[in-house]
């Protein structure tokens, strides 16, 4: 755990808050391995990774993580249950197939999930398509309907009902705004639901 | 006679199994038998830094170095050496000639001890695990508790699977290049393919060719032939070769090499026998086939049951030898058993030799695994 401590996106940062040390991980979806490579550097994380894209794969490779090429989706059914103190989707349950079956699987695998997603229920993107009729392109969701890979958009209370129909406890919640930082809002109640960009949720099995 | 004999081979040779015969797979007790092996860089102090390097089918020791029988650099000089990977400043790189080889190690034609002849087919048939078992013989007698990493691509891959799952303890860190966990249907048809063709040369004599003083050399070239075109990929032959004519403007309407990928075989079968011993190539060729690892464990997740390596698994996207989906069923095997894993899949057109090849990704990719795996091991620089 030598070498330069990296910094890392705030929204991030908050989720690495939420990580014991000392733990295992599994990040599903870890991009190029900076949330691995932050945990493992200041908290001493057994950190593992899946990631979809081979770049991304690749450079946390090189940068001596342990990750593999792989889709939330199809591949999380291989592991064995209570395998890792955490199991982490930051910023990619809205691109899943099937997010309830990766969020079970995820509670599966991990003692605690943590999971991090855009809120559609955000007052800007209720305006944008109740006034223009259109579907919102804004900073931190910047796709067209016809490129975007987020399939499956949901609201901090669609996800908060799913997390209660699956017998899951929200063990911490923030909602953040758009530049990732922590609103001082409850995160499961109807203001974070409006005023909130994106959230995150700290889960156990209840 | 073998052009591989009476030649003073670099590097070293031990005797195994003096005291305490290895027992092979199928059923034999072998030993005492010479064991060829080559190093570079040092061991440290506390004998932590160790890397066992395992080749591949027609590889040898001499993985950094000029080769002694064809004067070519080593096979994988690019990879190894002060700064490069396998790093000589910081590892002790190892590699044995394996069981059943032809450059040191015991083999089909040295001689067997119970008749003072050279062994032919006499000689026990070899498995992976066999190599593998003679290897482990080799760190013991170096006084290495574990090696910080296993590494092979191709067949060595195969050593290095077969490695963490028998000696789990032993390993630090194992990286596969290019292989499989077992050897499929397709290939053991080519290698069927190759020994065929070696066996069907009058010269062969029953294996017994020593004895005639003479050696299959047109089988064991046509051998070499059709294995190397699994080597490549449809696109590097075309790029390299397309439909050129090679030394000439048209076609002789004979069987000549007209093109120049003809040539190019005949020339890869041409050199291949000078440092090959025809034997040799039959039963290792035997040994991948009968690799499977599921079979001997019960299944791929068994093998690697609480296994504390950490692994590094490479494909090449062209490689349609030892393909990715390969690789991946081992990802999958070892995510079962919730293994330390990496698995990179390389871009490269240049097909199941790119392991062997200048391909910079997967030269970084390697040396941050290995960087990585030294800094959780706590090896520090020498």
């Amino acid at each position: 755990m030598n070498g330069v401590v990296p910094s890392i996106r705030v929204d991030l940062q908050l989720i690495a808050d939420m990580v014991e040390p000392s733990s295992s991980v599994l990040d599903v979806g870890c991009g190029d391995g900076a949330l691995l490579q932050y945990l493992w550097k200041t908290k001493g994380v057994d950190g593992r990774g899946i990631e979809l894209s081979q770049a991304g794969v690749n450079a946390s490779v090189r940068n001596g993580l342990s990750v593999i090429q792989g889709d939330a989706d199809t591949d999380l059914k291989d592991y064995p249950s209570d395998a890792f103190d955490y199991v982490i989707l930051s910023q990619t349950l809205q691109a899943t197939h099937n997010p309830r079956t990766v969020l079970d699987n995820m509670a599966r695998i991990g003692r605690r999930s943590i999971v991090s997603f855009p809120n559609f229920g955000y007052w800007r993107v209720r305006m944008s398509l109740a006034w223009s009729g259109r579907m919102p392109v804004t900073e931190n969701l910047p796709h067209q309907w016809y490129d975007t890979p987020n399939i499956h958009f949901c609201t901090i209370r669609d996800f908060v009902t799913l997390a209660r129909d699956m017998n899951l406890h929200v063990e911490r919640g923030l909602a953040l705004n758009g530049k990732g930082r922590p609103m001082g809002v409850n995160a499961t109640g109807a203001l974070a639901n409006i005023l909130a960009e994106q959230a995150v949720f700290l889960l156990r099995r209840a | 006679m073998s052009a591989t004999e009476n030649i003073s081979l670099p590097g070293q040779c031990i005797e195994l199994g003096g005291n305490g015969k290895l027992r092979l797979d199928c059923g034999v007790e072998l030993g005492p038998f010479p064991f060829a092996y080559q190093t570079y860089g040092e061991l440290n102090a506390d004998k932590s830094n160790a890397i066992m390097v395992c080749h591949a089918l027609t590889g040898d020791q001499f993985v950094a170095e000029t080769h002694p029988i064809t004067g070519k650099s080593g096979w994988w000089g690019q990879m190894t050496g002060p700064g490069k990977p396998l790093d000589t400043d910081r590892y002790f790189i190892i590699c044995a000639n394996v069981l059943g080889g032809c450059l040191g190690t015991v083999g089909p034609k040295e001689t067997d001890p119970a008749t003072g002849k050279p062994y032919g087919l006499n000689f026990p048939v070899i498995t992976i695990a066999d190599m593998v078992r003679a290897q482990k013989l080799l760190i013991d007698h170096l006084g290495i508790e574990q090696l910080f990493a296993v590494i092979g691509g191709s067949m060595g891959a195969m050593q290095v699977l077969d490695w963490a799952a028998r000696y789990p303890e032993r390993v630090f860190a194992a990286i596969p290049v290019a292989g499989a966990a077992r050897h499929s249907a397709q290939n053991i048809a080519f290698h069927e393919v190759g020994r065929q063709a070696i066996m069907a040369d009058r010269d062969w004599h029953g294996g017994d060719y020593l004895s005639h003083d003479t050696t299959p050399r047109r089988g064991l070239a046509v051998a070499r032939m059709a294995a190397h075109i699994t080597y490549l990929s449809e696109t590097a032959l075309h790029r390299k070769f397309g439909r050129n004519l090679q030394d000439r403007e048209a076609l002789t309407f004979g069987f000549d090499a007209d093109f120049q990928v003809e040539s190019y075989l005949r020339h890869q079968g041409i050199t291949f026998v000078e440092r090959f011993d025809a034997n040799s190539y039959l039963y290792i060729t035997r040994a991948m086939d009968y690799f499977d690892l599921a079979a001997e464990f019960g299944s791929l997740p068994a093998a690697f049951e609480n296994t504390p390596v950490r692994y590094c698994l490479v494909s090449f996207t062209s490689d349609w030898l030892f393909p990715t989906p390969e690789s991946r069923a081992v990802v999958h095997a070892l995510n079962a058993v919730a293994a330390n894993v990496s698995f990179v899949e390389i871009e490269s057109d240049k097909g199941h030799d790119a392991f062997l090849l200048d391909e910079p990704e997967f030269r970084e990719v390697l040396g941050g695994f290995l960087n990585g795996c030294a800094e959780h091991k706590g090896l520090n620089r020498l």
